[in-house]
């Protein structure tokens, strides 16, 4: 139970596929402006991770090793064909939203990376499990850098006013750089920081040192 | 023609893929650390995205949208559910075949190039150049350009990172910022300066 357990809760913060691995920020980053259709991207993305790492897992044993990407590939293809055509059929609006990126699923390494690196070698109930842990622990990561950009970016969190505007006689004024590409890196990068001031372990060795020198030295 | 060249700059610099859509990201941040392979991937892609793009449309115009079947008798059949699959199909074969040529004819490219080679199939950028062109119903001579402008702009901010990252290494970073985070910023600060090219129409 307790393996079951790790494996959920690992890719959350300690082993965070977007901030450790580097993997899948590829597709989303780019919906993150506002809170809505981050959480529905999140609901697709881990339920495409759980599902096509139980599919792929469940048909381990009868894969050629040497055709097993493009395996792989079907697979997930038919788990994000799915989710799309649900989120058209009962979100609409906000599938408009997400134009490309539920599509991008597809290629988003987070799901290959799992399929390949966990559910080839594990039983299915495992790589259920390790997909859901790996999509929440992306969701955790999307959903922060959404609150942070709809929230002072337009004011609203969910459509809803939270920081009184300015032009509605409020005082909070607008940050109309949250709303553009640049601020979801800046928000990732300070988040990394954060993790990596956090989690000591997890900072990378620097290719060169600088050593510090002397000052008297120096002179 | 006037049309063709405002699509490429701006497939190429304001709706850059990379840093405006973050499509590309994981190979964008692994493969930037030298500006030599990082050239020769950003050749990669370009190559990949000038035909993937195009032959994906003729796929979308003559077999899956919707009444596309009608040559065949089947006028009533509307495939466009089955895109995402073809298409990561189409991709995937066209990386295979580039692969084995350059193999064939540039072995030098083909082995600094390694295993980001393959990944070219499950890069973003490439798909994603595919979904919009499909999404934004472009004809066949603007998906053409539209594949190369993006390919061409992805390229761009690649090599672009990869020289200051080249350059980054003189640089003191605090410890928890290194590596990845410091990178992230600078992307950031990339795609603020590509933003300042909106607005520009020849």
């Amino acid at each position: 139970m307790s393996d079951a357990r790790k494996i959920l809760i690992d890719p959350l913060v300690d082993n965070n596929p977007v901030t450790l691995q580097v993997l899948g920020i590829c597709s989303a980053l780019a919906v993150t402006t506002s809170l809505l259709p981050s959480l529905l991207m999140c609901v697709a993305l881990t339920s495409v991770a759980a599902l096509s790492s139980a599919a792929i897992s469940s048909i381990r044993h009868h894969v050629p090793n040497n055709i097993r990407i493009i395996v792989q590939m079907t697979i997930i293809a038919s788990f994000v064909i799915l989710v799309d055509q649900l989120l058209r059929a009962y979100a609409f609006e906000t599938s408009k939203q997400l134009s490309v990126f539920v599509g991008l699923i597809i290629t988003n390494c987070i799901v290959l990376g799992r399929a390949e690196a966990f559910a080839m070698k594990n039983g299915v109930g495992m790589s259920f499990l390790d997909g859901l842990g790996n999509g929440l622990g992306y969701s955790v990561i999307l959903i922060l850098v959404a609150t942070c950009r709809e929230l002072f970016g337009a004011g609203t969190l969910l459509g809803y006013p939270i920081l009184p505007l300015v032009a509605d006689g409020g005082w909070y004024q607008t940050n109309g750089l949250m709303l553009l590409p640049p601020s979801a890196f800046f928000i990732i990068g300070m988040l990394i920081w954060a993790v990596r001031s956090w989690k000591k372990a997890q900072v990378e060795k620097p290719d060169y040192r600088i050593h510090a020198v002397h000052r008297t030295e120096a002179l | 023609m006037g049309d063709y060249i405002n699509l490429f700059i701006q497939a190429a610099f304001v709706e850059n893929l990379a840093l405006a859509f973050f499509l590309g990201m994981c190979t964008f941040l692994a493969v930037s650390k030298r500006v030599e392979t990082a050239l020769g991937l950003g050749i990669a892609v370009v190559a990949v995205q000038i035909i993937t793009v195009p032959v994906n449309h003729l796929i979308h115009k003559l077999l899956l949208s919707e009444g596309a079947l009608a040559w065949a008798g089947l006028p009533d059949v509307d495939l466009s559910f089955l895109g995402l699959v073809s298409y990561i199909g189409v991709i995937a074969a066209l990386v295979q075949i580039l692969e084995m040529t350059l193999d064939r004819y540039f072995p030098k490219l083909y082995n600094a190039l390694g295993i980001f080679l393959p990944l070219i199939t499950v890069n973003c950028a490439i798909l994603g150049g595919t979904l919009f062109m499909v999404e934004r119903q472009y004809t066949l001579g603007e998906s053409v350009v539209f594949g190369a402008g993006s390919g061409f702009g992805w390229a761009l901010a690649l090599v672009g990172l990869a020289g200051i990252r080249e350059k980054l290494k003189y640089s003191d970073v605090p410890e928890g910022l290194q590596g990845l985070g410091i990178t992230f910023i600078i992307t950031g600060l990339m795609s603020l300066g590509f933003m300042s090219f909106s607005g520009i129409r020849l």
